[in-house]
């Protein structure tokens, strides 16, 4: 009995080096947020932030920006993805593979890096800029890639590469078997894809949308390296509040930081219930 | 099944886009002047000569691979013993894991340092602009990859049935995780350690909010190159990305090896 109980407290010593790690750096700085918000400058309980938070105009404008951004182009990379996978579903096991594997290399194209490459080709004296601009062609007369526009271009590319790792796995539900049945049966591709693919497809469709919208609620780096802290964003206001030049105020930003938690939670809460509703319905 | 022409313009598209801008910006860290012609003017290696004779860019590598690689290594040595002592002894604590793998998702990095710098700014524990807040912070990132790492490879490596084949084989239950365990797994959580590593080497917002120029990491350093000549900049951003693309060849042969039948 004696020598169980001298295990079992090896055993939790030895698990201790992850506790201390994990409540040091997750669990603390969390709950930090959760206080911090409904503390005003004088560390006096207030609800003031997230008054601010939820109805000052400025942070309005930024959480609208935000949800925008992540909703179009989650929206669009969605799209372009599901298109890509069709098509490289076809192509032979190794050839698909290797496609594949080349689209997730360029997943690591993101943040700074990528913000870069877009000012470099498509900034206001980008090379395709001035090049399309040389050759009379005025695709980019009305584009500015510092605008809102802009900006959901470059998010777009970082959520393709996203999305086709997500939605790849999905496809293999679809068997060739019922595209011969179906059109047996006289339905034409599309009618196939209407009826059949895209609601086999739905719950993955909608859980990879919640990724994809989570993702690009989150980023910072790509609008910040981009626009500074001009666009305003939900992330970018955070980041400005903690770490700007002026107008620090950590308190509101904890406050900002819980809606943007909370805006995420939503989307995941809902795109769960969703796949589990028509998990039910599922055809096996 | 025969590839329509569709499909086949559909997949060229999809691949010139997502390659286009990596083939500009190279092309432009190559070239004397690249303006309002199809073709740079000329071509030059002297961007990259200027980077890799800047010290603070060799610097920036070096932080940027100790903090990674730091992190990681601090990952394995907490998280293998814990996560082994969870399965085999406490597996009720599990529950309590989902929870605290689950956080990190739902606080993206701009909000972990909005809790960060408010706890380690102060006189208590003064951490901000070292390595070790880096470091901390870091290693909650990529907590819930590399638990999945080291959860599946002990799935595969059956943990328990090779403890009880050790124990009765005599051998302590330190002896039997040190010889027999630990081997096993090492294979199995390579690919998840280097998958963090890359995504380490590319992180950004806690690097500058959390160390800044007191610490600066290549991506803080590729930041404060804004207002440099964009060939100069473009050389940068294609040694970090080749670079990347090494690291993302290593793991797709280990994975190979690793799991032969895998995708």
């Amino acid at each position: 009995m004696n020598k169980t109980k001298l295990k079992s407290k090896y055993l939790i010593l030895m698990m201790l080096p992850f506790f201390i790690l994990v409540i040091a750096f997750e669990l603390l700085p969390a709950l930090f947020i959760v206080i911090n918000a409904f503390l005003d400058q004088a560390s006096k309980l207030t609800l003031d932030n997230f008054k601010v938070a939820l109805t000052d105009p400025f942070y309005l404008q930024g959480m609208k920006n935000s949800l925008l951004i992540s909703i179009s182009s989650s929206f669009v990379g969605i799209v372009i993805s599901i298109i890509s996978v069709q098509a490289i579903q076809s192509l032979t096991a190794k050839n698909a593979e290797r496609v594949i594997m080349l689209s997730n290399m360029t997943a690591n194209f993101a943040g700074v890096p990528l913000a870069f490459a877009f000012m470099i080709l498509l900034g206001n004296n980008g090379v395709f800029t001035i090049l399309m601009d040389r050759l009379g062609l005025g695709v980019f007369d009305t584009f500015n890639l510092y605008s809102g526009a802009g900006l959901t271009l470059v998010y777009v590319y970082f959520q393709v590469p996203l999305g086709i790792l997500l939605m790849y796995p999905a496809f293999d539900g679809i068997k060739p078997q019922w595209k011969e049945a179906a059109s047996n049966l006289g339905a034409s591709t599309l009618a196939f894809w209407r009826h059949i693919g895209i609601p086999v497809l739905m719950p993955s469709i909608v859980a990879t949308f919640s990724i994809m919208f989570a993702n690009a609620m989150g980023a910072y780096a790509t609008a910040y390296a981009l626009t500074t802290s001009n666009y305003n964003l939900m992330s970018v206001r955070i980041g400005a509040l903690i770490s700007g030049d002026m107008f620090l105020n950590p308190n509101l930003a904890s406050a900002v930081a819980m809606v943007l938690g909370a805006l995420m939670f939503i989307c995941n809460y809902t795109s769960e219930r969703m796949t589990k509703r028509r998990g039910v319905n599922e055809i096996k | 099944m025969k590839l329509s022409n569709g499909k086949k313009v559909i997949i060229i598209a999809l691949l010139i886009y997502l390659f286009l801008p990596l083939l500009g910006t190279l092309i432009y860290s190559i070239s004397t002047k690249w303006q309002a012609t199809l073709l740079p003017n000329g071509l030059t290696l002297k961007w990259y000569e200027q980077l890799f004779s800047d010290v603070r860019f060799v610097q920036a590598i070096q932080r940027s691979f100790l903090t990674s690689g730091l992190t990681c290594l601090l990952s394995l040595t907490v998280m293998i013993p814990t996560i082994f002592i969870m399965v085999v002894y406490y597996p009720k604590l599990e529950k309590v894991m989902k929870f605290v793998i689950t956080l990190p998702f739902a606080m993206p990095g701009i909000v972990l340092a909005v809790g960060l710098i408010k706890l380690y700014s102060g006189d208590i524990l003064p951490l901000t602009g070292t390595i070790w807040i880096l470091v901390g912070a870091y290693f909650v990132l990529i907590m819930p990859f590399m638990y999945q790492g080291i959860r599946n490879a002990m799935r595969t490596v059956e943990v328990k049935t090779l403890m009880e084949a050790a124990s009765l084989l005599g051998a302590s239950d330190l002896k039997a995780f040190w010889y027999v365990i630990f081997p096993n797994l090492i294979k199995g959580v390579v690919v998840s350690t280097l998958l963090s590593f890359s995504m380490l080497f590319g992180e950004f917002v806690l690097a500058n909010i959390l160390a800044g120029g007191n610490y600066e990491t290549i991506q803080v350093y590729l930041y404060t190159q804004k207002g440099s000549s964009g060939h100069f900049t473009s050389a940068i951003v294609i040694s970090y990305f080749s670079f990347i693309l090494l690291l993302s060849y290593v793991i797709i042969k280990i994975k190979k090896i690793v799991d032969p039948a895998g995708r």
